[in-house]
Protein backbone atom coordinates (compact mmCIF):
# COMPACT_ATOMS: atom_id res chain seq x y z
CA UNK A 1 0.00 0.00 0.00
CA UNK A 2 1.43 3.38 -0.99
CA UNK A 3 0.54 6.91 -0.01
CA UNK A 4 -1.46 7.45 -3.20
CA UNK A 5 -3.64 4.41 -2.65
CA UNK A 6 -7.40 4.70 -2.35
CA UNK A 7 -9.25 1.83 -0.79
CA UNK A 8 -12.74 0.71 0.14
CA UNK A 9 -13.07 0.20 3.88
CA UNK A 10 -16.83 -0.16 4.19
CA UNK A 11 -19.64 -1.63 2.09
CA UNK A 12 -23.38 -1.65 2.72
CA UNK A 13 -26.41 -2.78 0.77
CA UNK A 14 -30.18 -2.92 1.05
CA UNK A 15 -31.85 -6.01 -0.42
CA UNK A 16 -32.85 -5.54 -4.06
CA UNK A 17 -36.44 -6.22 -5.07
CA UNK A 18 -39.68 -4.49 -4.13
CA UNK A 19 -40.17 -2.63 -0.86
CA UNK A 20 -43.69 -1.16 -0.64
CA UNK A 21 -43.89 1.81 1.67
CA UNK A 22 -40.12 2.36 1.79
CA UNK A 23 -38.76 5.32 -0.18
CA UNK A 24 -35.62 5.21 -2.25
CA UNK A 25 -34.01 7.76 0.06
CA UNK A 26 -34.77 5.60 3.09
CA UNK A 27 -33.04 2.70 1.35
CA UNK A 28 -30.09 4.96 0.55
CA UNK A 29 -29.75 6.03 4.20
CA UNK A 30 -29.93 2.41 5.38
CA UNK A 31 -27.21 1.38 2.90
CA UNK A 32 -25.05 4.36 3.91
CA UNK A 33 -25.39 3.48 7.61
CA UNK A 34 -24.50 -0.14 6.85
CA UNK A 35 -21.38 0.96 4.95
CA UNK A 36 -20.36 3.34 7.76
CA UNK A 37 -20.86 0.61 10.38
CA UNK A 38 -18.87 -1.85 8.27
CA UNK A 39 -16.04 0.69 8.05
CA UNK A 40 -16.23 1.61 11.72
CA UNK A 41 -16.57 5.26 10.67
CA UNK A 42 -19.10 7.81 11.91
CA UNK A 43 -20.98 10.05 9.48
CA UNK A 44 -19.45 13.32 10.78
CA UNK A 45 -16.00 11.98 9.83
CA UNK A 46 -16.98 11.79 6.13
CA UNK A 47 -15.49 14.78 4.31
CA UNK A 48 -16.81 14.12 0.79
CA UNK A 49 -19.93 12.39 -0.51
CA UNK A 50 -21.42 11.68 -3.93
CA UNK A 51 -24.35 9.66 -5.08
CA UNK A 52 -27.57 9.55 -6.96
CA UNK A 53 -30.65 7.91 -8.32
CA UNK A 54 -32.43 8.11 -11.64
CA UNK A 55 -35.97 8.24 -10.33
CA UNK A 56 -35.95 8.29 -6.52
CA UNK A 57 -34.74 11.74 -5.63
CA UNK A 58 -31.60 13.70 -4.84
CA UNK A 59 -28.96 11.78 -2.90
CA UNK A 60 -27.84 14.81 -0.90
CA UNK A 61 -31.23 15.14 0.77
CA UNK A 62 -30.21 12.05 2.75
CA UNK A 63 -28.23 14.39 5.01
CA UNK A 64 -31.55 15.26 6.66
CA UNK A 65 -31.56 11.69 8.01
CA UNK A 66 -27.82 11.01 8.23
CA UNK A 67 -27.03 14.31 9.95
CA UNK A 68 -26.45 17.91 8.90
CA UNK A 69 -22.67 18.00 9.04
CA UNK A 70 -22.03 20.44 6.19
CA UNK A 71 -20.26 17.76 4.15
CA UNK A 72 -19.72 18.57 0.45
CA UNK A 73 -22.19 16.22 -1.29
CA UNK A 74 -22.55 16.00 -5.09
CA UNK A 75 -25.69 14.61 -6.73
CA UNK A 76 -25.03 12.35 -9.70
CA UNK A 77 -27.53 11.43 -12.38
CA UNK A 78 -25.71 9.54 -15.09
CA UNK A 79 -28.06 6.79 -16.21
CA UNK A 80 -26.92 3.26 -15.44
CA UNK A 81 -23.42 4.65 -14.83
CA UNK A 82 -24.61 6.74 -11.87
CA UNK A 83 -22.87 4.57 -9.27
CA UNK A 84 -19.68 4.32 -11.31
CA UNK A 85 -19.69 8.08 -11.84
CA UNK A 86 -20.04 8.73 -8.09
CA UNK A 87 -17.17 6.32 -7.49
CA UNK A 88 -15.06 8.14 -10.09
CA UNK A 89 -15.55 11.47 -8.33
CA UNK A 90 -14.84 10.12 -4.86
CA UNK A 91 -11.69 8.40 -6.15
CA UNK A 92 -10.50 11.63 -7.76
CA UNK A 93 -11.18 13.71 -4.64
CA UNK A 94 -9.24 11.27 -2.47
CA UNK A 95 -6.37 10.99 -4.95
CA UNK A 96 -6.17 14.78 -5.08
CA UNK A 97 -5.91 14.92 -1.32
CA UNK A 98 -9.09 16.96 -1.13
CA UNK A 99 -10.72 14.45 1.19
CA UNK A 100 -9.67 11.58 3.46
CA UNK A 101 -12.92 9.68 3.90
CA UNK A 102 -15.64 9.59 1.26
CA UNK A 103 -19.07 8.03 1.05
CA UNK A 104 -20.72 7.04 -2.23
CA UNK A 105 -24.32 5.92 -2.42
CA UNK A 106 -26.58 4.75 -5.24
CA UNK A 107 -30.26 3.94 -4.98
CA UNK A 108 -33.48 3.76 -6.98
CA UNK A 109 -37.10 2.78 -6.97
CA UNK A 110 -38.87 2.10 -10.28
CA UNK A 111 -42.43 0.95 -10.99
CA UNK A 112 -42.90 -2.44 -12.70
CA UNK A 113 -42.45 -2.69 -16.46
CA UNK A 114 -40.02 -1.29 -18.99
CA UNK A 115 -38.58 2.19 -18.50
CA UNK A 116 -40.47 5.01 -20.23
CA UNK A 117 -38.06 7.91 -20.58
CA UNK A 118 -39.12 11.26 -22.00
CA UNK A 119 -37.46 11.71 -25.41
CA UNK A 120 -36.94 15.42 -24.81
CA UNK A 121 -34.80 14.62 -21.74
CA UNK A 122 -32.47 12.81 -24.15
CA UNK A 123 -32.27 15.47 -26.84
CA UNK A 124 -34.74 13.67 -29.11
CA UNK A 125 -38.02 14.77 -30.66
CA UNK A 126 -41.31 13.58 -29.22
CA UNK A 127 -41.90 11.60 -32.43
CA UNK A 128 -39.18 9.14 -31.36
CA UNK A 129 -41.21 8.07 -28.35
CA UNK A 130 -44.62 8.42 -29.98
CA UNK A 131 -43.69 6.01 -32.77
CA UNK A 132 -42.44 3.36 -30.35
CA UNK A 133 -38.66 3.61 -30.77
CA UNK A 134 -37.76 4.91 -27.28
CA UNK A 135 -37.07 1.54 -25.63
CA UNK A 136 -33.79 0.32 -24.15
CA UNK A 137 -35.01 -3.24 -24.74
CA UNK A 138 -35.06 -2.67 -28.51
CA UNK A 139 -31.49 -1.41 -28.50
CA UNK A 140 -30.12 -4.39 -26.60
CA UNK A 141 -32.09 -6.76 -28.84
CA UNK A 142 -30.77 -5.20 -32.04
CA UNK A 143 -27.21 -5.03 -30.71
CA UNK A 144 -27.11 -8.72 -29.77
CA UNK A 145 -28.99 -9.70 -32.94
CA UNK A 146 -26.25 -8.14 -35.05
CA UNK A 147 -23.53 -9.51 -32.76
CA UNK A 148 -24.90 -13.07 -32.95
CA UNK A 149 -24.80 -12.98 -36.74
CA UNK A 150 -21.24 -11.63 -36.78
CA UNK A 151 -19.73 -13.71 -33.98
CA UNK A 152 -21.67 -16.97 -34.08
CA UNK A 153 -23.35 -16.66 -30.70
CA UNK A 154 -26.41 -18.91 -30.20
CA UNK A 155 -29.69 -18.38 -28.37
CA UNK A 156 -28.66 -21.31 -26.16
CA UNK A 157 -25.73 -19.23 -24.90
CA UNK A 158 -28.05 -16.33 -24.09
CA UNK A 159 -30.17 -18.73 -22.04
CA UNK A 160 -27.10 -20.15 -20.25
CA UNK A 161 -26.07 -16.66 -19.16
CA UNK A 162 -29.49 -16.07 -17.60
CA UNK A 163 -29.53 -19.54 -15.99
CA UNK A 164 -26.16 -18.78 -14.35
CA UNK A 165 -27.46 -15.45 -13.07
CA UNK A 166 -30.45 -17.07 -11.38
CA UNK A 167 -28.26 -19.87 -9.95
CA UNK A 168 -25.97 -17.24 -8.43
CA UNK A 169 -28.92 -15.17 -7.28
CA UNK A 170 -30.26 -18.17 -5.39
CA UNK A 171 -27.05 -18.07 -3.29
CA UNK A 172 -27.33 -14.34 -2.56
CA UNK A 173 -29.63 -13.34 0.32
CA UNK A 174 -29.84 -9.75 -1.05
CA UNK A 175 -30.93 -10.79 -4.57
CA UNK A 176 -34.46 -10.31 -5.88
CA UNK A 177 -34.82 -13.37 -8.15
CA UNK A 178 -33.70 -16.32 -6.07
CA UNK A 179 -35.35 -19.20 -7.93
CA UNK A 180 -33.09 -21.09 -10.32
CA UNK A 181 -34.45 -21.48 -13.87
CA UNK A 182 -33.22 -23.92 -16.50
CA UNK A 183 -31.99 -22.78 -19.91
CA UNK A 184 -35.00 -24.57 -21.41
CA UNK A 185 -37.41 -22.58 -19.22
CA UNK A 186 -35.62 -19.34 -20.12
CA UNK A 187 -35.77 -20.04 -23.87
CA UNK A 188 -39.46 -20.98 -23.60
CA UNK A 189 -40.47 -17.84 -21.70
CA UNK A 190 -42.41 -15.09 -23.47
CA UNK A 191 -40.61 -13.36 -26.35
CA UNK A 192 -39.97 -9.72 -25.41
CA UNK A 193 -37.85 -8.42 -28.26
CA UNK A 194 -36.26 -10.94 -30.64
CA UNK A 195 -33.99 -12.75 -29.86
CA UNK A 196 -34.47 -11.98 -26.15
CA UNK A 197 -37.12 -13.64 -24.01
CA UNK A 198 -38.62 -12.46 -20.72
CA UNK A 199 -36.13 -14.20 -18.44
CA UNK A 200 -33.16 -12.96 -20.48
CA UNK A 201 -34.04 -9.40 -19.40
CA UNK A 202 -33.59 -7.81 -16.01
CA UNK A 203 -36.51 -5.90 -14.53
CA UNK A 204 -36.50 -2.34 -13.22
CA UNK A 205 -36.64 -2.67 -9.43
CA UNK A 206 -35.58 -1.16 -6.13
CA UNK A 207 -32.45 -1.19 -4.01
CA UNK A 208 -29.49 0.75 -2.63
CA UNK A 209 -25.77 0.27 -2.10
CA UNK A 210 -23.08 2.41 -0.46
CA UNK A 211 -19.33 2.36 0.06
CA UNK A 212 -16.86 4.16 2.31
CA UNK A 213 -13.57 5.06 0.62
CA UNK A 214 -10.40 6.11 2.41
CA UNK A 215 -6.84 7.23 1.73
CA UNK A 216 -3.66 7.68 3.70
CA UNK A 217 -3.78 7.03 7.43
CA UNK A 218 -7.51 6.36 7.35
CA UNK A 219 -6.92 3.56 4.85
CA UNK A 220 -3.84 2.12 6.56
CA UNK A 221 -5.53 2.30 9.95
CA UNK A 222 -8.73 0.56 8.89
CA UNK A 223 -9.66 -2.53 10.84
CA UNK A 224 -11.32 -4.08 7.77
CA UNK A 225 -9.43 -6.20 5.23
CA UNK A 226 -8.16 -3.60 2.74
CA UNK A 227 -9.59 -3.61 -0.79
CA UNK A 228 -7.75 -1.18 -3.04
CA UNK A 229 -9.55 0.74 -5.75
CA UNK A 230 -6.69 0.50 -8.23
CA UNK A 231 -8.42 2.57 -10.91
CA UNK A 232 -11.77 3.80 -12.13
CA UNK A 233 -12.47 5.22 -15.59
CA UNK A 234 -15.57 6.92 -16.96
CA UNK A 235 -16.22 7.52 -20.67
CA UNK A 236 -19.03 8.68 -22.94
CA UNK A 237 -19.59 7.56 -26.51
CA UNK A 238 -17.34 8.24 -29.46
CA UNK A 239 -18.49 8.96 -33.00
CA UNK A 240 -19.24 5.64 -34.67
CA UNK A 241 -20.22 3.53 -31.66
CA UNK A 242 -23.69 1.93 -31.56
CA UNK A 243 -25.59 3.33 -28.61
CA UNK A 244 -29.03 3.27 -27.05
CA UNK A 245 -31.56 5.92 -28.18
CA UNK A 246 -29.88 6.55 -31.56
CA UNK A 247 -32.20 7.49 -34.45
CA UNK A 248 -29.18 6.90 -36.66
CA UNK A 249 -25.69 5.48 -36.34
CA UNK A 250 -22.62 6.06 -38.44
CA UNK A 251 -21.51 3.42 -40.91
CA UNK A 252 -17.92 3.76 -39.75
CA UNK A 253 -17.47 2.03 -36.42
CA UNK A 254 -15.65 3.04 -33.26
CA UNK A 255 -14.96 1.23 -29.97
CA UNK A 256 -17.82 1.42 -27.48
CA UNK A 257 -17.54 3.56 -24.34
CA UNK A 258 -17.26 0.24 -22.51
CA UNK A 259 -14.17 -0.73 -24.52
CA UNK A 260 -12.54 2.67 -24.06
CA UNK A 261 -13.31 2.90 -20.32
CA UNK A 262 -12.13 -0.67 -19.68
CA UNK A 263 -8.84 -0.13 -21.52
CA UNK A 264 -8.27 3.11 -19.59
CA UNK A 265 -9.03 1.42 -16.26
CA UNK A 266 -6.67 -1.47 -16.93
CA UNK A 267 -3.91 0.88 -18.09
CA UNK A 268 -4.26 3.13 -15.04
CA UNK A 269 -4.20 0.11 -12.73
CA UNK A 270 -1.20 -1.47 -14.39
CA UNK A 271 -3.20 -4.69 -14.40
CA UNK A 272 -4.37 -6.56 -17.49
CA UNK A 273 -7.61 -8.40 -18.23
CA UNK A 274 -5.83 -11.75 -17.91
CA UNK A 275 -5.01 -10.92 -14.27
CA UNK A 276 -8.69 -10.62 -13.33
CA UNK A 277 -9.97 -13.30 -10.95
CA UNK A 278 -13.64 -12.28 -11.02
CA UNK A 279 -15.74 -9.70 -12.84
CA UNK A 280 -19.07 -7.91 -12.63
CA UNK A 281 -20.26 -6.72 -16.05
CA UNK A 282 -23.50 -4.99 -16.95
CA UNK A 283 -26.08 -7.67 -17.76
CA UNK A 284 -29.28 -5.72 -18.25
CA UNK A 285 -30.04 -8.62 -20.57
CA UNK A 286 -28.07 -11.78 -21.15
CA UNK A 287 -26.69 -10.63 -24.51
CA UNK A 288 -25.16 -7.61 -22.77
CA UNK A 289 -23.06 -9.89 -20.57
CA UNK A 290 -21.87 -11.79 -23.66
CA UNK A 291 -20.88 -8.62 -25.53
CA UNK A 292 -19.45 -6.78 -22.54
CA UNK A 293 -17.14 -9.69 -21.72
CA UNK A 294 -15.36 -9.09 -25.02
CA UNK A 295 -15.68 -5.28 -25.09
CA UNK A 296 -13.97 -5.08 -21.70
CA UNK A 297 -11.14 -7.29 -22.94
CA UNK A 298 -11.93 -10.16 -20.58
CA UNK A 299 -12.22 -12.47 -23.61
CA UNK A 300 -11.98 -12.31 -27.39
CA UNK A 301 -14.96 -11.49 -29.62
CA UNK A 302 -16.58 -14.76 -30.65
CA UNK A 303 -14.91 -16.70 -27.85
CA UNK A 304 -17.97 -16.40 -25.58
CA UNK A 305 -19.85 -19.34 -27.09
CA UNK A 306 -17.19 -21.83 -25.96
CA UNK A 307 -16.16 -19.90 -22.85
CA UNK A 308 -19.67 -19.91 -21.39
CA UNK A 309 -20.38 -23.53 -22.40
CA UNK A 310 -17.15 -24.57 -20.63
CA UNK A 311 -18.39 -23.18 -17.31
CA UNK A 312 -15.54 -20.65 -17.13
CA UNK A 313 -17.88 -17.86 -16.01
CA UNK A 314 -19.46 -19.88 -13.18
CA UNK A 315 -18.51 -19.23 -9.55
CA UNK A 316 -16.10 -22.19 -9.64
CA UNK A 317 -14.78 -21.37 -13.11
CA UNK A 318 -11.68 -19.64 -14.41
CA UNK A 319 -13.38 -16.22 -14.65
CA UNK A 320 -16.48 -16.01 -12.45
CA UNK A 321 -18.85 -13.33 -13.80
CA UNK A 322 -21.72 -11.63 -11.94
CA UNK A 323 -21.32 -13.79 -8.87
CA UNK A 324 -24.18 -12.06 -7.04
CA UNK A 325 -26.63 -12.78 -9.88
CA UNK A 326 -26.03 -9.47 -11.67
CA UNK A 327 -28.86 -7.28 -12.89
CA UNK A 328 -30.72 -10.36 -14.11
CA UNK A 329 -31.21 -11.72 -10.57
CA UNK A 330 -31.04 -8.42 -8.67
CA UNK A 331 -33.14 -6.27 -10.99
CA UNK A 332 -32.10 -2.84 -12.19
CA UNK A 333 -32.56 0.07 -9.81
CA UNK A 334 -30.57 2.35 -12.13
CA UNK A 335 -28.72 4.40 -9.52
CA UNK A 336 -27.88 1.41 -7.33
CA UNK A 337 -26.54 -1.24 -9.70
CA UNK A 338 -23.05 0.12 -10.24
CA UNK A 339 -22.27 0.21 -6.51
CA UNK A 340 -23.97 -3.19 -6.00
CA UNK A 341 -21.30 -4.56 -8.33
CA UNK A 342 -18.49 -3.02 -6.30
CA UNK A 343 -20.12 -4.13 -3.04
CA UNK A 344 -20.09 -7.69 -4.37
CA UNK A 345 -16.42 -7.70 -5.35
CA UNK A 346 -15.45 -6.15 -2.01
CA UNK A 347 -17.11 -9.10 -0.25
CA UNK A 348 -15.46 -11.55 -2.65
CA UNK A 349 -11.97 -10.07 -2.21
CA UNK A 350 -12.41 -10.10 1.57
CA UNK A 351 -13.58 -13.72 1.46
CA UNK A 352 -16.93 -12.74 2.99
CA UNK A 353 -19.28 -13.76 0.15
CA UNK A 354 -20.73 -16.77 1.94
CA UNK A 355 -22.38 -19.48 -0.17
CA UNK A 356 -21.32 -17.74 -3.39
CA UNK A 357 -17.69 -17.15 -2.39
CA UNK A 358 -15.30 -17.63 -5.30
CA UNK A 359 -12.79 -20.30 -4.25
CA UNK A 360 -9.01 -19.86 -4.32
CA UNK A 361 -8.78 -16.50 -2.55
CA UNK A 362 -9.36 -14.16 -5.55
CA UNK A 363 -6.98 -11.20 -5.66
CA UNK A 364 -8.08 -8.97 -8.58
CA UNK A 365 -11.63 -7.94 -9.52
CA UNK A 366 -13.16 -5.84 -12.29
CA UNK A 367 -16.49 -4.02 -12.49
CA UNK A 368 -18.27 -2.50 -15.48
CA UNK A 369 -21.47 -0.52 -16.00
CA UNK A 370 -23.04 0.76 -19.21
CA UNK A 371 -25.91 3.20 -19.51
CA UNK A 372 -27.90 5.44 -21.79
CA UNK A 373 -27.14 7.28 -23.98
CA UNK A 374 -23.68 5.68 -24.18
CA UNK A 375 -21.73 6.01 -20.94
CA UNK A 376 -19.59 3.44 -19.16
CA UNK A 377 -17.60 3.27 -15.94
CA UNK A 378 -15.09 0.52 -15.19
CA UNK A 379 -13.07 -0.17 -12.06
CA UNK A 380 -10.17 -2.44 -11.13
CA UNK A 381 -9.88 -3.55 -7.50
CA UNK A 382 -7.45 -5.78 -5.66
CA UNK A 383 -6.71 -6.93 -2.17
CA UNK B 1 -48.70 7.00 -51.29
CA UNK B 2 -49.63 10.58 -52.02
CA UNK B 3 -47.86 12.63 -49.40
CA UNK B 4 -50.17 15.61 -49.92
CA UNK B 5 -53.07 13.88 -48.19
CA UNK B 6 -51.25 13.05 -45.00
CA UNK B 7 -49.83 14.84 -41.99
CA UNK B 8 -46.25 14.04 -40.95
CA UNK B 9 -45.78 13.11 -37.31
CA UNK B 10 -43.38 16.03 -37.06
CA UNK B 11 -41.96 18.61 -39.43
CA UNK B 12 -38.46 18.21 -40.76
CA UNK B 13 -38.20 14.42 -40.45
CA UNK B 14 -39.19 13.45 -43.99
CA UNK B 15 -40.62 15.02 -47.12
CA UNK B 16 -42.37 13.86 -50.24
CA UNK B 17 -40.65 14.84 -53.48
CA UNK B 18 -41.93 13.77 -56.90
CA UNK B 19 -44.35 11.44 -55.17
CA UNK B 20 -41.58 9.67 -53.28
CA UNK B 21 -40.94 9.93 -49.55
CA UNK B 22 -37.41 10.98 -48.58
CA UNK B 23 -35.81 11.23 -45.13
CA UNK B 24 -34.31 14.62 -44.30
CA UNK B 25 -30.77 14.23 -43.01
CA UNK B 26 -27.80 16.51 -42.94
CA UNK B 27 -24.24 16.52 -44.22
CA UNK B 28 -21.15 18.20 -42.86
CA UNK B 29 -19.56 20.57 -45.38
CA UNK B 30 -16.13 20.01 -43.82
CA UNK B 31 -15.85 16.25 -43.36
CA UNK B 32 -18.85 14.90 -45.28
CA UNK B 33 -20.40 13.04 -42.34
CA UNK B 34 -24.10 12.35 -42.82
CA UNK B 35 -26.56 12.23 -39.93
CA UNK B 36 -30.28 11.70 -39.34
CA UNK B 37 -32.44 13.48 -38.28
CA UNK B 38 -31.05 16.77 -39.54
CA UNK B 39 -28.30 18.07 -37.25
CA UNK B 40 -26.94 21.59 -36.93
CA UNK B 41 -23.42 20.58 -35.99
CA UNK B 42 -21.31 17.64 -37.06
CA UNK B 43 -21.19 14.75 -34.56
CA UNK B 44 -17.80 13.72 -35.92
CA UNK B 45 -15.71 16.85 -36.50
CA UNK B 46 -17.82 19.39 -34.51
CA UNK B 47 -18.15 21.75 -37.51
CA UNK B 48 -21.29 23.87 -37.65
CA UNK B 49 -21.11 24.05 -41.46
CA UNK B 50 -23.86 21.49 -41.89
CA UNK B 51 -26.47 21.46 -44.64
CA UNK B 52 -29.67 19.58 -45.28
CA UNK B 53 -29.50 16.46 -47.42
CA UNK B 54 -32.22 14.08 -48.60
CA UNK B 55 -31.21 10.49 -47.92
CA UNK B 56 -31.33 7.45 -50.16
CA UNK B 57 -34.64 5.59 -50.24
CA UNK B 58 -33.16 2.11 -50.33
CA UNK B 59 -30.70 0.21 -48.22
CA UNK B 60 -30.13 -3.08 -46.44
CA UNK B 61 -31.32 -4.31 -43.07
CA UNK B 62 -28.40 -3.99 -40.61
CA UNK B 63 -30.19 -5.35 -37.55
CA UNK B 64 -33.76 -5.83 -36.38
CA UNK B 65 -36.06 -6.91 -33.58
CA UNK B 66 -39.77 -7.26 -32.97
CA UNK B 67 -41.37 -5.07 -30.30
CA UNK B 68 -43.61 -7.68 -28.68
CA UNK B 69 -45.07 -5.71 -25.76
CA UNK B 70 -46.93 -2.40 -25.80
CA UNK B 71 -44.54 0.43 -24.90
CA UNK B 72 -45.65 2.63 -22.03
CA UNK B 73 -47.58 5.77 -22.88
CA UNK B 74 -46.18 8.37 -22.65
CA UNK B 75 -43.94 8.47 -24.56
CA UNK B 76 -45.75 5.99 -26.87
CA UNK B 77 -48.72 7.54 -28.63
CA UNK B 78 -51.08 4.63 -28.01
CA UNK B 79 -52.24 3.54 -24.58
CA UNK B 80 -54.43 0.55 -25.32
CA UNK B 81 -52.81 -2.82 -24.66
CA UNK B 82 -55.90 -4.62 -25.99
CA UNK B 83 -55.35 -3.47 -29.56
CA UNK B 84 -51.56 -3.73 -29.56
CA UNK B 85 -49.95 -5.57 -32.45
CA UNK B 86 -46.23 -6.38 -32.34
CA UNK B 87 -44.17 -4.33 -34.77
CA UNK B 88 -40.75 -4.64 -36.32
CA UNK B 89 -37.92 -2.20 -35.62
CA UNK B 90 -34.58 -2.10 -37.38
CA UNK B 91 -31.57 -0.19 -38.55
CA UNK B 92 -31.34 0.15 -42.32
CA UNK B 93 -27.96 0.93 -43.80
CA UNK B 94 -28.23 3.48 -46.59
CA UNK B 95 -25.08 2.77 -48.62
CA UNK B 96 -22.39 5.39 -48.12
CA UNK B 97 -24.67 7.51 -45.94
CA UNK B 98 -25.84 6.37 -42.51
CA UNK B 99 -27.77 3.63 -40.69
CA UNK B 100 -31.29 4.81 -39.90
CA UNK B 101 -33.49 3.44 -37.12
CA UNK B 102 -37.06 2.86 -38.21
CA UNK B 103 -40.23 0.93 -37.74
CA UNK B 104 -40.52 -1.91 -40.22
CA UNK B 105 -43.68 -2.87 -42.05
CA UNK B 106 -42.81 -6.50 -41.42
CA UNK B 107 -43.39 -7.99 -37.95
CA UNK B 108 -42.87 -11.67 -38.77
CA UNK B 109 -39.40 -12.68 -37.51
CA UNK B 110 -39.23 -15.42 -40.13
CA UNK B 111 -39.46 -12.83 -42.89
CA UNK B 112 -36.67 -10.58 -41.65
CA UNK B 113 -32.99 -11.22 -42.14
CA UNK B 114 -29.88 -9.11 -41.83
CA UNK B 115 -28.75 -7.89 -45.24
CA UNK B 116 -32.14 -7.96 -46.96
CA UNK B 117 -32.99 -5.01 -49.23
CA UNK B 118 -35.35 -2.43 -47.73
CA UNK B 119 -37.17 0.60 -49.07
CA UNK B 120 -38.57 3.69 -47.39
CA UNK B 121 -42.34 4.14 -47.10
CA UNK B 122 -44.91 5.90 -44.95
CA UNK B 123 -47.18 4.19 -42.44
CA UNK B 124 -49.94 5.46 -40.20
CA UNK B 125 -48.32 6.75 -37.02
CA UNK B 126 -49.36 5.03 -33.80
CA UNK B 127 -52.44 6.78 -32.50
CA UNK B 128 -52.54 9.02 -35.54
CA UNK B 129 -54.78 7.12 -37.96
CA UNK B 130 -57.36 5.48 -35.78
CA UNK B 131 -55.27 2.67 -34.47
CA UNK B 132 -51.68 1.77 -33.75
CA UNK B 133 -49.38 -0.43 -35.63
CA UNK B 134 -50.41 -2.17 -38.81
CA UNK B 135 -48.50 -5.27 -37.80
CA UNK B 136 -47.09 -7.19 -40.77
CA UNK B 137 -49.49 -5.63 -43.25
CA UNK B 138 -48.29 -2.92 -45.60
CA UNK B 139 -50.04 0.40 -45.14
CA UNK B 140 -53.20 0.95 -47.15
CA UNK B 141 -53.48 4.39 -48.69
CA UNK B 142 -57.07 4.84 -47.62
CA UNK B 143 -56.17 4.39 -43.97
CA UNK B 144 -53.39 6.90 -44.15
CA UNK B 145 -55.38 10.12 -44.30
CA UNK B 146 -54.13 10.94 -40.84
CA UNK B 147 -50.77 11.28 -39.18
CA UNK B 148 -47.99 9.28 -40.79
CA UNK B 149 -44.42 8.36 -39.96
CA UNK B 150 -41.63 6.79 -41.95
CA UNK B 151 -40.91 3.08 -42.04
CA UNK B 152 -38.93 0.63 -44.12
CA UNK B 153 -40.46 -2.28 -46.00
CA UNK B 154 -38.78 -5.32 -47.53
CA UNK B 155 -38.12 -4.65 -51.21
CA UNK B 156 -38.81 -8.27 -52.20
CA UNK B 157 -42.48 -7.87 -51.39
CA UNK B 158 -43.03 -5.54 -54.32
CA UNK B 159 -39.92 -5.68 -56.40
CA UNK B 160 -39.08 -9.36 -56.61
CA UNK B 161 -35.34 -9.94 -56.73
CA UNK B 162 -34.43 -6.43 -57.82
CA UNK B 163 -31.27 -5.02 -56.17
Amino acid sequence: MSGDDVGIIGAGIQPFGRHPGVTGLQMAVAAARAALADAGVSWPEIDFAAGGSDAAGNADTSVAMLGLTGVPFVNVRNGCATGGSALTMAHAMLRAGSADLALVVGFDKHPPGAFNPDPEDWGLGRWYGETGLMLTTQFFAMKIQRYMSEQGISSATLAEVAAKAFRNGALNPNAWRRKPLTATEILASKMISHPLTQFMFCSPGEGAAALVLARGARLRGSSRPPVLLRSVALRTRSFGSFEVFSPSIAIESAPSPTAVAAAAAFEAAGIGPTDVDLAQVQDTESGAEVMHLAETGLCQHGEQEKLIASGATEIGGRLPVNTDGGCLANGEPIGASGLRQVHEVVLQLRGEAGARQVPGRPRVAFTHVYGAPGVSACAVLSR
Amino acid sequence: MNGDSVTPITEGLFTVADGLVRLIGSQCADCGTIAFPRQFSCPKCTSVEVTERLLARRGTLWSWTIQCFPPKSPPYAVDDADTFEPYGVGYVELPGEVRVEARLTEADPDRLRIGMPMELTLVPAPGGAGGGCQGGRPPVASTARGVVTYAFQPVEAEWGTEQ
